[in-house]
Protein backbone atom coordinates (compact mmCIF):
# COMPACT_ATOMS: atom_id res chain seq x y z
CA UNK A 1 0.00 0.00 0.00
CA UNK A 2 1.44 3.24 -0.91
CA UNK A 3 0.52 6.77 0.44
CA UNK A 4 -2.44 8.10 -1.31
CA UNK A 5 -0.51 11.85 -0.93
CA UNK A 6 3.05 11.30 -1.81
CA UNK A 7 3.55 12.06 -5.70
CA UNK A 8 6.61 9.99 -5.13
CA UNK A 9 4.31 7.18 -3.72
CA UNK A 10 6.18 6.21 -0.18
CA UNK A 11 5.34 3.15 0.84
CA UNK A 12 2.06 3.75 3.49
CA UNK A 13 2.60 2.69 7.29
CA UNK A 14 -1.40 3.24 7.39
CA UNK A 15 -4.39 2.85 6.07
CA UNK A 16 -7.28 4.83 6.29
CA UNK A 17 -10.82 3.01 4.89
CA UNK A 18 -12.59 5.99 5.84
CA UNK A 19 -11.04 8.63 3.59
CA UNK A 20 -10.26 5.77 1.13
CA UNK A 21 -6.65 6.99 1.80
CA UNK A 22 -3.27 5.54 3.02
CA UNK A 23 -0.52 8.31 4.17
CA UNK A 24 3.14 7.76 5.04
CA UNK A 25 4.70 8.78 7.75
CA UNK A 26 4.90 12.85 7.48
CA UNK A 27 1.45 13.10 5.85
CA UNK A 28 0.32 11.33 8.28
CA UNK A 29 1.47 13.27 10.87
CA UNK A 30 0.23 16.64 8.93
CA UNK A 31 -2.99 14.80 8.09
CA UNK A 32 -3.50 14.92 11.65
CA UNK A 33 -2.45 18.45 12.62
CA UNK A 34 -4.90 19.24 10.03
CA UNK A 35 -7.62 17.78 11.54
CA UNK A 36 -6.92 19.26 14.98
CA UNK A 37 -6.55 23.12 13.37
CA UNK A 38 -9.52 22.14 11.66
CA UNK A 39 -11.82 20.92 14.54
CA UNK A 40 -10.22 23.88 16.81
CA UNK A 41 -11.40 26.69 14.32
CA UNK A 42 -14.40 25.16 13.08
CA UNK A 43 -15.67 25.27 16.60
CA UNK A 44 -14.42 28.24 17.68
CA UNK A 45 -12.07 26.60 20.56
CA UNK A 46 -9.24 28.79 21.27
CA UNK A 47 -6.80 31.36 18.85
CA UNK A 48 -3.08 31.56 19.52
CA UNK A 49 -2.99 33.84 22.59
CA UNK A 50 -5.36 31.94 24.57
CA UNK A 51 -3.29 29.94 27.59
CA UNK A 52 -4.51 25.93 27.76
CA UNK A 53 -4.76 23.52 30.03
CA UNK A 54 -4.47 20.09 28.75
CA UNK A 55 -5.80 17.49 31.00
CA UNK A 56 -3.48 14.46 30.69
CA UNK A 57 -3.80 11.08 32.13
CA UNK A 58 -0.21 9.16 30.39
CA UNK A 59 -2.74 7.46 28.10
CA UNK A 60 -2.28 7.83 24.09
CA UNK A 61 -4.86 10.50 23.71
CA UNK A 62 -4.31 13.05 26.39
CA UNK A 63 -0.19 12.86 25.54
CA UNK A 64 -0.94 13.02 21.71
CA UNK A 65 -2.85 16.34 22.24
CA UNK A 66 -0.56 17.84 24.22
CA UNK A 67 2.17 17.12 21.72
CA UNK A 68 0.44 18.35 18.52
CA UNK A 69 -1.27 21.68 20.17
CA UNK A 70 2.34 22.59 21.22
CA UNK A 71 3.72 21.49 17.57
CA UNK A 72 0.95 23.79 16.17
CA UNK A 73 2.21 26.64 18.76
CA UNK A 74 -0.35 26.99 21.36
CA UNK A 75 0.50 28.03 24.41
CA UNK A 76 -0.31 24.41 26.48
CA UNK A 77 0.49 23.48 29.84
CA UNK A 78 -0.88 20.68 31.14
CA UNK A 79 -2.29 19.16 34.39
CA UNK A 80 -2.08 14.74 36.08
CA UNK A 81 -4.03 14.01 38.61
CA UNK A 82 -2.34 11.20 40.56
CA UNK A 83 -5.35 8.76 41.35
CA UNK A 84 -3.37 6.22 43.91
CA UNK A 85 -4.34 2.82 41.63
CA UNK A 86 -1.02 1.26 42.71
CA UNK A 87 1.53 0.91 39.78
CA UNK A 88 -0.63 1.52 36.92
CA UNK A 89 -0.45 5.02 38.73
CA UNK A 90 3.05 5.40 39.20
CA UNK A 91 3.57 4.18 35.45
CA UNK A 92 1.25 6.58 34.02
CA UNK A 93 2.51 9.61 36.08
CA UNK A 94 6.38 8.56 35.41
CA UNK A 95 5.53 8.61 31.83
CA UNK A 96 3.90 11.86 31.98
CA UNK A 97 6.64 13.43 33.84
CA UNK A 98 9.02 12.19 31.04
CA UNK A 99 7.27 13.67 28.45
CA UNK A 100 6.96 17.33 30.58
CA UNK A 101 10.65 16.99 30.75
CA UNK A 102 11.75 15.66 27.40
CA UNK A 103 9.35 17.45 25.02
CA UNK A 104 6.82 19.72 26.49
CA UNK A 105 9.85 21.60 28.31
CA UNK A 106 11.80 22.57 25.39
CA UNK A 107 8.55 24.48 24.55
CA UNK A 108 8.30 26.67 27.41
CA UNK A 109 5.52 24.55 28.48
CA UNK A 110 4.90 23.34 32.43
CA UNK A 111 3.15 19.94 33.91
CA UNK A 112 1.05 20.95 37.14
CA UNK A 113 0.42 17.61 39.08
CA UNK A 114 -2.72 16.91 41.74
CA UNK A 115 -2.38 13.67 44.24
CA UNK A 116 -5.75 12.45 45.17
CA UNK A 117 -4.36 10.98 48.29
CA UNK A 118 -2.43 14.27 49.58
CA UNK A 119 -6.04 15.61 49.77
CA UNK A 120 -8.20 12.89 50.09
CA UNK A 121 -6.05 10.64 52.39
CA UNK A 122 -7.20 7.84 49.99
CA UNK A 123 -6.68 6.72 46.55
CA UNK A 124 -9.34 6.44 44.22
CA UNK A 125 -9.84 2.44 45.27
CA UNK A 126 -10.58 3.09 48.87
CA UNK A 127 -12.86 6.75 48.20
CA UNK A 128 -15.34 3.91 46.08
CA UNK A 129 -15.63 1.73 48.25
CA UNK A 130 -15.95 4.58 51.56
CA UNK A 131 -18.33 5.80 49.32
CA UNK A 132 -20.32 2.80 48.09
CA UNK A 133 -19.93 4.76 44.74
CA UNK A 134 -18.23 2.35 40.91
CA UNK A 135 -14.82 3.74 40.73
CA UNK A 136 -15.26 5.04 37.37
CA UNK A 137 -17.77 7.81 38.47
CA UNK A 138 -15.89 8.18 41.23
CA UNK A 139 -13.13 9.06 39.22
CA UNK A 140 -14.88 10.74 36.81
CA UNK A 141 -16.12 13.16 39.56
CA UNK A 142 -12.84 13.90 40.91
CA UNK A 143 -11.26 14.59 36.95
CA UNK A 144 -13.71 17.14 36.10
CA UNK A 145 -13.35 18.61 39.86
CA UNK A 146 -10.00 19.26 39.78
CA UNK A 147 -9.20 19.52 36.01
CA UNK A 148 -12.11 22.53 35.93
CA UNK A 149 -10.73 24.10 39.57
CA UNK A 150 -7.15 24.20 38.04
CA UNK A 151 -7.93 25.89 35.11
CA UNK A 152 -10.25 28.47 36.64
CA UNK A 153 -7.36 28.99 39.50
CA UNK A 154 -4.66 29.00 37.21
CA UNK A 155 -6.17 31.55 35.07
CA UNK A 156 -6.26 29.29 31.87
CA UNK A 157 -8.74 30.28 28.83
CA UNK A 158 -9.40 26.76 28.11
CA UNK A 159 -9.53 23.69 29.42
CA UNK A 160 -8.34 20.58 26.71
CA UNK A 161 -9.40 17.01 27.08
CA UNK A 162 -8.26 13.99 24.71
CA UNK A 163 -11.59 13.17 23.57
CA UNK A 164 -11.35 11.73 20.54
CA UNK A 165 -14.21 10.30 17.73
CA UNK A 166 -14.71 7.13 19.27
CA UNK A 167 -15.35 8.38 22.67
CA UNK A 168 -17.62 10.88 21.56
CA UNK A 169 -19.27 8.30 19.33
CA UNK A 170 -19.49 5.81 21.97
CA UNK A 171 -20.82 8.18 24.21
CA UNK A 172 -23.66 9.41 21.87
CA UNK A 173 -24.82 5.60 21.57
CA UNK A 174 -25.11 5.06 25.01
CA UNK A 175 -27.29 8.29 26.06
CA UNK A 176 -29.10 7.40 22.63
CA UNK A 177 -30.08 3.40 23.61
CA UNK A 178 -30.42 5.02 27.00
CA UNK A 179 -32.70 7.99 25.43
CA UNK A 180 -30.97 10.19 28.04
CA UNK A 181 -31.68 13.42 26.13
CA UNK A 182 -30.67 15.85 28.93
CA UNK A 183 -26.98 14.52 28.48
CA UNK A 184 -26.98 15.45 24.68
CA UNK A 185 -26.88 18.86 25.28
CA UNK A 186 -23.15 18.13 26.70
CA UNK A 187 -21.98 16.39 23.61
CA UNK A 188 -20.66 18.92 21.91
CA UNK A 189 -16.89 19.71 20.68
CA UNK A 190 -16.98 22.83 23.10
CA UNK A 191 -18.72 23.92 26.26
CA UNK A 192 -18.81 27.26 26.70
CA UNK A 193 -17.86 28.75 30.19
CA UNK A 194 -21.78 29.05 31.22
CA UNK A 195 -21.03 30.43 34.04
CA UNK A 196 -18.76 31.66 36.66
CA UNK A 197 -16.45 28.95 37.74
CA UNK A 198 -17.21 26.85 35.00
CA UNK A 199 -13.63 26.54 32.89
CA UNK A 200 -14.08 26.33 28.95
CA UNK A 201 -13.49 22.80 27.78
CA UNK A 202 -12.51 21.94 24.25
CA UNK A 203 -12.10 17.65 22.78
CA UNK A 204 -9.66 18.97 19.63
CA UNK A 205 -9.45 15.48 18.56
CA UNK A 206 -13.19 15.19 17.94
CA UNK A 207 -12.23 14.46 14.45
CA UNK A 208 -9.65 11.56 14.73
CA UNK A 209 -10.63 7.90 15.86
CA UNK A 210 -8.80 6.35 18.53
CA UNK A 211 -6.44 3.79 16.41
CA UNK A 212 -5.55 7.40 13.85
CA UNK A 213 -4.61 8.80 17.29
CA UNK A 214 -1.98 6.10 18.23
CA UNK A 215 -0.77 5.53 15.19
CA UNK A 216 0.04 9.02 15.65
CA UNK A 217 1.77 8.53 19.34
CA UNK A 218 3.69 5.52 17.88
CA UNK A 219 5.11 7.59 14.60
CA UNK A 220 6.01 10.30 16.88
CA UNK A 221 7.29 8.15 19.23
CA UNK A 222 5.37 9.24 22.65
CA UNK A 223 6.26 7.31 25.34
CA UNK A 224 2.47 6.41 26.73
CA UNK A 225 1.12 4.15 28.99
CA UNK A 226 -0.73 1.17 26.67
CA UNK A 227 -2.33 -1.20 29.79
CA UNK A 228 -5.83 -0.28 30.23
CA UNK A 229 -6.67 1.55 33.63
CA UNK A 230 -7.47 -1.83 35.61
CA UNK A 231 -10.58 0.17 37.26
CA UNK A 232 -12.05 0.59 33.27
CA UNK A 233 -12.48 -3.63 33.00
CA UNK A 234 -16.31 -4.02 32.08
CA UNK A 235 -16.75 -0.74 31.63
CA UNK A 236 -20.33 -0.29 29.13
CA UNK A 237 -18.05 2.25 26.95
CA UNK A 238 -15.38 -0.89 26.36
CA UNK A 239 -18.88 -2.67 24.82
CA UNK A 240 -20.01 0.24 22.89
CA UNK A 241 -16.36 0.55 20.98
CA UNK A 242 -16.52 -2.77 20.28
CA UNK A 243 -19.42 -2.38 18.81
CA UNK A 244 -19.09 0.62 17.04
CA UNK A 245 -15.84 -0.95 15.73
CA UNK A 246 -17.58 -3.68 14.26
CA UNK A 247 -19.77 -1.62 12.47
CA UNK A 248 -16.74 0.35 11.35
CA UNK A 249 -14.83 -2.71 9.51
CA UNK A 250 -18.06 -3.45 8.15
CA UNK A 251 -18.60 -0.19 6.66
CA UNK A 252 -15.75 3.06 7.18
CA UNK A 253 -16.74 5.88 8.56
CA UNK A 254 -20.00 4.90 10.34
CA UNK A 255 -18.51 6.47 13.38
CA UNK A 256 -18.38 9.76 12.09
CA UNK A 257 -21.59 9.64 9.98
CA UNK A 258 -23.48 8.73 13.38
CA UNK A 259 -21.22 11.40 15.82
CA UNK A 260 -20.96 14.53 12.90
CA UNK A 261 -24.76 14.08 11.61
CA UNK A 262 -25.28 14.47 15.18
CA UNK A 263 -23.38 17.85 15.76
CA UNK A 264 -24.83 18.93 12.26
CA UNK A 265 -28.49 18.58 14.12
CA UNK A 266 -27.27 20.02 16.92
CA UNK A 267 -26.18 23.24 14.85
CA UNK A 268 -29.42 23.44 13.19
CA UNK A 269 -32.06 26.11 14.38
CA UNK A 270 -34.91 24.10 15.76
CA UNK A 271 -38.17 24.36 13.83
CA UNK A 272 -41.29 21.87 14.91
CA UNK A 273 -41.11 18.91 12.96
CA UNK A 274 -43.51 18.67 9.59
CA UNK A 275 -46.33 15.87 10.67
CA UNK A 276 -46.06 12.80 8.64
CA UNK A 277 -49.55 13.73 7.48
CA UNK A 278 -48.80 16.62 6.65
CA UNK A 279 -45.51 15.83 4.77
CA UNK A 280 -47.56 13.07 2.55
CA UNK A 281 -50.53 15.18 1.85
CA UNK A 282 -47.51 17.93 0.22
CA UNK A 283 -45.35 15.00 -1.61
CA UNK A 284 -47.51 12.35 -2.43
CA UNK A 285 -50.61 11.91 -5.36
CA UNK A 286 -52.25 8.85 -7.32
CA UNK A 287 -50.63 7.07 -9.76
CA UNK A 288 -51.53 7.80 -13.00
CA UNK A 289 -51.47 3.48 -14.04
CA UNK A 290 -52.99 2.04 -10.59
CA UNK A 291 -54.32 4.83 -8.40
CA UNK A 292 -52.26 4.00 -5.23
CA UNK A 293 -50.52 7.05 -3.45
CA UNK A 294 -46.54 7.55 -5.06
CA UNK A 295 -43.98 10.45 -5.09
CA UNK A 296 -42.82 9.13 -8.90
CA UNK A 297 -44.19 10.10 -11.59
CA UNK A 298 -45.48 6.62 -12.26
CA UNK A 299 -45.54 4.03 -8.45
CA UNK A 300 -42.71 1.41 -8.23
CA UNK A 301 -45.34 -1.07 -8.72
CA UNK A 302 -46.44 -0.19 -12.05
CA UNK A 303 -42.87 0.05 -13.23
CA UNK A 304 -41.06 -2.87 -11.60
CA UNK A 305 -44.47 -4.49 -13.37
CA UNK A 306 -44.12 -2.92 -16.75
CA UNK A 307 -40.44 -4.02 -17.03
CA UNK A 308 -41.25 -7.48 -15.82
CA UNK A 309 -44.08 -7.96 -18.83
CA UNK A 310 -41.19 -6.02 -21.35
CA UNK A 311 -38.64 -8.76 -20.28
CA UNK A 312 -41.22 -11.62 -20.18
CA UNK A 313 -41.67 -11.13 -23.87
CA UNK B 1 27.26 -38.18 -7.60
CA UNK B 2 26.98 -40.94 -4.59
CA UNK B 3 25.74 -38.95 -1.96
CA UNK B 4 23.75 -36.01 -2.19
CA UNK B 5 23.49 -34.03 0.92
CA UNK B 6 20.38 -33.14 2.47
CA UNK B 7 20.49 -30.40 5.31
CA UNK B 8 17.07 -30.51 7.26
CA UNK B 9 16.17 -27.33 9.01
CA UNK B 10 17.42 -28.15 12.72
CA UNK B 11 14.52 -25.28 13.93
CA UNK B 12 11.89 -23.76 11.97
CA UNK B 13 11.33 -20.22 13.50
CA UNK B 14 7.51 -18.50 13.26
CA UNK B 15 6.93 -15.06 14.04
CA UNK B 16 6.33 -13.87 17.07
CA UNK B 17 3.70 -12.04 18.35
CA UNK B 18 3.06 -10.03 20.92
CA UNK B 19 -0.42 -9.25 22.26
CA UNK B 20 -1.96 -7.06 24.97
CA UNK B 21 -4.85 -7.30 27.65
CA UNK B 22 -3.92 -9.67 28.61
CA UNK B 23 0.09 -9.50 27.90
CA UNK B 24 1.07 -12.78 26.20
CA UNK B 25 3.28 -14.12 23.13
CA UNK B 26 1.63 -16.13 20.41
CA UNK B 27 3.76 -17.89 17.74
CA UNK B 28 2.30 -17.60 14.48
CA UNK B 29 3.37 -19.45 10.79
CA UNK B 30 4.15 -16.76 7.92
CA UNK B 31 4.57 -15.84 5.84
CA UNK B 32 1.26 -14.32 5.93
CA UNK B 33 -0.63 -10.95 5.46
CA UNK B 34 -1.18 -8.14 8.46
CA UNK B 35 -5.27 -8.64 7.53
CA UNK B 36 -4.68 -12.44 7.64
CA UNK B 37 -2.70 -12.23 10.87
CA UNK B 38 -5.01 -10.08 12.92
CA UNK B 39 -8.40 -12.47 11.40
CA UNK B 40 -6.62 -15.57 12.30
CA UNK B 41 -6.01 -14.10 15.92
CA UNK B 42 -9.68 -12.99 15.54
CA UNK B 43 -8.86 -9.25 16.44
CA UNK B 44 -10.77 -6.48 14.69
CA UNK B 45 -8.48 -3.87 12.57
CA UNK B 46 -10.26 -0.95 13.80
CA UNK B 47 -8.83 -1.40 17.32
CA UNK B 48 -5.56 -2.40 16.88
CA UNK B 49 -2.27 -1.14 15.59
CA UNK B 50 0.07 -3.65 13.94
CA UNK B 51 3.36 -3.06 14.90
CA UNK B 52 6.91 -4.99 13.33
CA UNK B 53 10.18 -4.16 15.32
CA UNK B 54 9.31 -0.35 16.06
CA UNK B 55 7.83 0.24 12.35
CA UNK B 56 3.82 0.48 12.29
CA UNK B 57 2.48 -1.71 8.89
CA UNK B 58 -0.53 -1.50 6.94
CA UNK B 59 -2.80 -4.23 6.38
CA UNK B 60 -1.57 -5.80 3.54
CA UNK B 61 1.81 -5.89 4.32
CA UNK B 62 3.15 -9.27 3.93
CA UNK B 63 5.32 -10.36 7.72
CA UNK B 64 7.86 -13.23 7.64
CA UNK B 65 8.66 -15.82 10.20
CA UNK B 66 11.74 -14.35 10.88
CA UNK B 67 9.46 -10.80 12.43
CA UNK B 68 8.62 -9.58 15.64
CA UNK B 69 5.04 -8.39 16.02
CA UNK B 70 3.63 -6.12 18.11
CA UNK B 71 -0.38 -6.12 18.31
CA UNK B 72 -1.24 -3.00 19.87
CA UNK B 73 -4.74 -2.65 21.33
CA UNK B 74 -5.91 1.32 20.62
CA UNK B 75 -8.95 1.06 22.51
CA UNK B 76 -9.18 3.35 26.22
CA UNK B 77 -12.48 3.05 28.45
CA UNK B 78 -11.41 5.62 30.81
CA UNK B 79 -14.27 8.09 29.94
Amino acid sequence: MNCTKCPTSTKAVIGLPRHNAAFCKDCFTTFVHEQVARAIKSHKMFTPEDRILVAVSGGKDSLALWHILLKLGYRADALYVNLGIGGYSEESHRKVQLYADTVAAAHGATLLVHVVEQEAGAGIRELATILHRPTCSTCGTIKRYQFNRAAVEHDYDVMATGHNLDDEAARLLGNVLHWQEEYLDKQGPALPASVEGFAKKVKPLCRLSEREIAAYAVLNRIDYIVEECPMAKGSKMLLYKEVLNRLETESPGTKQRFYWGFLDKQTKPESAPESMAAKDQRTLHPCPSCGQPTTADTCSYCKMMAKAKTAAR
Amino acid sequence: MPFAIRLSQPYHRRMIVQLSHPTRQVEIKGPKRTKELLRELNLVVEAHLVIRGDELVTEDEMLADADRIEIRPVISGGV
